[in-house]
């Protein structure tokens, strides 16, 4: 085995080029487990702990650009209020010393169904950035995900950094497990509120995201497009009255009607699409009541 | 390969590192420095936390080389010419360690926790704080309640040694102020 230590994203990226079977590591959260039990032999690790590029946060152009060894403590500390669904999803991620190492960068390399930044990144619309000598794309996250542990990064790209919106409204993160620390999603949801629209101006839109109840994260479009109708025709982002319970009861119909669980050892398909409609009744619930205290603060 | 760091303040080198070893077996096996624990690599029991740079992390996850140049400071490093840390005395003086397989990892944990509260003249930490932050260490023998009785007794006996040194210090500022 080898172990590459690029300096620089150009050598990390010449390094990935040079050798596609390197085996990028950055938290090493998920990579050790592999190698410590032997379930994984690369012919080389590609550590990118050294590249400074990678632990940079910044915004380019009204998003914010985090990088992606940016370690989930980094984002919980320093992105909590231009983030807050992201850092609530941080929070829940394994324990303290898990969320010193482990990265955004590594949850999407990873891409199982399974990880608590996906659902959170589908609902705020982000960006993964992904960089090769080839050049540098921009895949929205919707898009990134292929299958149980796949997605579309070519062989000699690196994740350099995802791009997001910061919060124009209330946004929640909520996951079940069978404890409160260290569990793995038996299922998650992350909702988001743009009471502007996105991009501001165009009239109040909801994000989504679904996690582990399904072959990758997915959306709920249908529950979005359903919310954003009703608080429309309503004038309730206008009103910011209490939402009809109707309305709450068939979003959550709709989250879990757009899962595509199955069952295994962390529940049972039908389980995990009753907790997501729980979840996401709650997580409108709070995230509703935030949105109204803050419009009367306004007023 | 050869791997560099510093660990507990001094410079260290490994010699013949298997390039996928992570950073726990070469302080055990390479280094001579058992303290910090293997039981279950796979992060989910912290009995491997230590230092790296300022943050405590399982040893067991990162890679050796990855420590490269690196800071490490594990359990066998908190203790000062002063002789033990508060928090490993506090774990004796509380009856925290059973079998003590859990406890190098906890002491760490703890360690950091303090340093990051009352170390840093804030208030002594609550039940939820030190529960939030042990939260990645098991203890198979499950002695939780003194282990919390540790925290709690270490975190009350450094607020009052700071509280008596910032009341000697008064008299003094109070003069510079006149
Ligand atoms: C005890 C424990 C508890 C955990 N709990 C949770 C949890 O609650 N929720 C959760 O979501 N996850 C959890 N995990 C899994 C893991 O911590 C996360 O997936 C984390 O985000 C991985 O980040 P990392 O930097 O450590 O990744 P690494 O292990 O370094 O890498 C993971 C994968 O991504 C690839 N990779 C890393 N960085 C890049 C990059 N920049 N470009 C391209 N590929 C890259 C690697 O090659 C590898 O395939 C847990 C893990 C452990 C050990
Ligand atoms: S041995 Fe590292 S966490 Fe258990
Ligand atoms: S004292 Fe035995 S594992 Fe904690």
């Amino acid at each position: 085995m080898d172990f590459l230590r690029p300096a620089t994203l150009q050598q990390a990226l010449e390094a990935k080029a040079e050798r596609p079977a390197a085996v990028p590591i950055a938290g090493g959260t998920d990579v050790m487990v592999e190698i410590n039990f032997d379930t994984r032999r690369p012919d080389a690790l590609l550590d990118l702990n050294q590249v400074a590029e990678l632990a940079e946060i910044g915004s380019d152009g009204g998003l914010l650009r985090v990088g992606a060894c940016v370690s989930y403590a980094r984002i919980i500390g320093e992105l909590g209020r231009e983030l807050p669904g992201l850092a609530l999803a941080s929070r829940t991620v394994g324990s303290p010393q898990i969320r010193n190492r482990g990265t955004v960068g590594g949850n999407l390399g990873a891409a199982s169904p399974a990880g608590d930044a996906h659902p959170v990144l589908l609902a705020c619309d982000a960006l993964v950035e992904a960089a090769s000598v080839r050049g540098t794309r921009l895949i929205p996250a919707a898009g990134f995900y292929q299958g149980p542990k796949r997605s579309v990064l070519a062989p000699d790209e690196l994740i350099t950094a995802f791009r997001i919106g910061p919060a124009m409204g209330p946004q929640q993160f909520a996951k079940i497990g069978t404890r409160n620390a260290m569990v793995i999603a038996v299922c998650s949801f992350a909702l988001s509120l743009w009471p502007q629209g996105r991009p501001a101006g165009t009239g109040g839109t909801i994000g989504t995201g679904i996690g582990s109840a399904g072959p990758v994260p997915l959306r709920a479009t249908d529950a979005e497009e359903f919310l954003a109708a009703e608080l429309a025709s309503a004038g309730l982002w206008e009103s910011g009255v209490a939402l009809p319970s109707t309305v709450t009861h068939t979003f959550g119909e709709l989250v879990a009607g757009a899962a595509r669980p199955i069952d295994d050892v962390r529940g049972t398909a039908a389980y995990r699409r009753h907790a997501l409609s729980v979840l996401a009744r709650r997580t409108l619930g709070w995230t509703w009541d935030s949105y109204r205290k803050g419009a009367r603060q306004c007023a | 390969m050869r791997v560099s760091m510093r660990v507990n303040g001094r410079r260290v080198t490994a010699e013949d590192v298997w390039e996928g070893e992570s950073l726990l077996f070469v302080l055990r096996e390479r280094l001579g420095l058992p303290g910090s624990k293997n039981a279950c690599e796979q992060g989910e029991c912290g009995s491997c936390t230590v230092y790296l740079d300022d943050s405590p992390v399982c040893a067991c996850l990162v890679a050796a080389g990855q420590a490269g140049g690196r800071d490490v400071v594990t359990v066998e490093g908190l203790a000062g010419a002063a002789g033990l840390d508060a928090v490993q005395q506090a774990f004796m003086d509380a009856g925290a360690v059973q079998c003590g397989f859990c406890t190098p990892g906890l002491i760490v944990q703890a360690h950091y926790l303090l340093r990051e509260t009352v170390d840093a003249g804030g208030p002594v930490p609550d039940d939820g704080e030190i529960r939030e932050v042990l939260a990645g260490n098991l203890c198979r023998c499950t002695g939780y309640e003194k282990i919390l009785d540790a925290v709690r007794l270490a975190a009350a006996r450094k607020a009052a040694a700071a509280a008596a040194a910032a009341g000697q210090a008064e008299p003094g500022q109070a003069e510079v102020g006149r």
